[in-house]
């Protein structure tokens, strides 16, 4: 279906984005995040409103926490920023981008925008989660971008199912994954390109999708721009960005950035020992539960009396069934009353009012999904810092 | 090689300078500010490490006990992992900074 309104925020948004001055990166303060190391400057990129900057090239950037007490959806402008290789196509030009869909097909395809726009448009609200959000809590600390807990967003996301797209090339039987790859790439050839695969099975459940839209605007530039793969419920990884090569395989994929990267242990719980080697690894894959306190920063100074704790949680895909809060350490648990239900892979708000009385607490939050997950008391750890869902503990003293 | 790549980079930026009517989007990024602590074969560290990344890809990482163990390890997967062209002459070198300076 033809839109016109998106198109015509698109062409606003190209005018903007042909308006932009370089910009100045004047540090325009720093953020000193809870762990070792952890002095971040807050910087300015265009379409960005100032973020916690992890690195610069490529960019790298964090959402300042107290956005997600703002509501279930995380604006454009606050999204985190994750990418690998140095070489991003910040010259492109929406009106000669091609998707090509090639491989075990039986018609490979080359779309523009425009034929992708006049397809069916579907919409989703789903959280993207970096694969290493939070990895600088770790203990002991392993290497990898040190993040705290802003690598993650949630919005909604407007484009066609891969499925349409797979259905329209036509997939030859035998296939076995599909590959996706993005316009940026790296400055040596050398390092391996950002390729990343999912197995056929996934990419056509129909929820996987191609996005060009997000919460209603064009995708900003560096969250993906023109066209974006949304996997709902799985890390980022697979997310891919600037999305211009599809291909069909009748093999798994072994390419690095799924054959040695992005991988956790093959355990129950995908966890090891702290500070050990796990004997075998799996693709990383769909989210671990997680919830956070997000009304009241650790070390806050509180008012004795009423007041109402919000925050958010999430997961996997089975959705969130239920939220406990503790305001004594974990001693005693209350359920939450949960917000709007915006689809299972959404940010699920939560509330409850409490009564404070002076002196020292801790206030945990604990998530249950409709599938039975919940979080566990102590962090799971692995080599790579990943899905880490530990019960969150803000601590506050109350006069 | 790095030089390449560095002139690559700045070809580019160039490019998309002159480009910035003709082109629809035209994305902008800060200045690099993130520089190398001083140390010991700083210039080596800059010629080889800044090729591919920023300075803050080593200046936020942890600290760690085993600061040369951590180290080693890092370059190394920067040249097997990552195809970085560094001379055999410059590991011990670059090794020795990061070890010596973060």
């Amino acid at each position: 279906m033809f839109d016109r309104r998106d198109l015509l925020k698109g062409a606003g948004l190209a005018a903007a984005a042909t308006a932009l001055n370089p910009t100045k990166a004047l540090a325009l303060d720093t953020v000193t995040l809870p762990f070792a190391n952890g002095e971040r400057p807050l910087v300015k990129y265009p379409q960005k409103r100032p973020m916690i900057g992890l690195t610069s090239r490529p960019p790298q950037l964090e959402t300042p926490f107290a956005v997600f007490n703002d509501g279930p959806i995380t604006p454009n402008n606050a999204f985190f920023v994750r990418y690998h290789l140095s070489d991003l196509p910040y010259s492109l030009d929406p009106d000669k981008f091609t998707l090509e869909v090639k491989g075990k097909v039986d018609k490979p395809l080359k779309l523009s925008l425009k034929d992708i726009r006049k397809m069916k448009a579907t919409e989703i609200v789903a959280v993207n989660q970096c694969s290493g959000n939070s990895r600088g809590f770790l203990d002991p600390r392993v290497a990898g971008g040190q993040l705290a807990n802003g690598a993650m967003g949630n919005a909604r996301w407007r484009g066609v199912p891969l499925k349409a797209v797979l259905a329209m090339a036509g997939v030859q039987s035998g296939a076995k994954q599909v590959t996706f790859n993005g316009m940026d790439g790296p400055v040596s050839d050398k390092t391996p390109d950002f390729v990343k695969a999912l197995d056929i099975d996934h990419a056509s459940d129909g929820e996987v999708m191609l996005a060009y839209g997000m919460n209603g605007e064009d995708l900003p530039f560096l969250n993906g721009f023109p066209l974006r793969l949304i996997v709902p419920g799985y890390f980022g990884t697979y997310w891919v960005k600037h999305l211009n090569e599809i291909t069909v395989v009748d093999n798994v994929y072994d390419g690095f950035w799924m054959k040695s990267a992005y991988r956790i242990p093959d355990t129950p719980n995908n966890a090891v020992e702290p500070g050990t080697a796990p004997k075998a690894t799996i693709p990383i894959n769909r989210f671990t539960i997680r919830s956070f306190i997000t009304s009241v920063p650790d070390g806050a100074k509180l008012k004795a009396g009423g007041t109402t704790l919000r925050g958010i949680a999430f997961d996997g895909g089975k959705g969130i069934k239920e939220v406990a809060v503790s305001t004594d350490g974990g001693k005693t648990w209350t359920n939450a009353r949960l917000g709007k239900d915006l689809g299972k892979y959404s940010f699920r708000e939560w509330t409850l009012p409490v009564k404070l009385t002076a002196g020292s607490h801790e206030l945990k939050v604990r998530a249950t999904g409709n599938g039975g997950e919940t979080q566990p008391d102590t962090p799971r750890w692995n080599p790579a810092g990943y899905l880490r869902n530990v019960v969150e503990t803000v601590r506050v003293t109350v006069a | 090689m790095q030089r390449t790549a560095l002139l690559a980079i700045s070809l580019a930026l160039s490019a998309a300078i002159s480009a910035v009517v003709a082109a629809p989007v035209n994305y902008k990024i800060p200045d690099e500010v993130a520089a190398f602590k001083p140390g010991p074969n700083l210039e080596v560290v800059q010629g080889n490490c800044s090729a591919c990344h920023s300075a803050d890809y080593i200046n936020t990482q942890p600290p760690m006990k085993d600061k040369k163990g951590f180290w080693q390890a890092e370059v190394t997967k920067m040249i097997k992992v990552y195809g970085a062209p560094i001379d055999d002459a410059d590991v011990g070198k670059i090794v020795d900074y990061l070890a010596a300076t973060y």
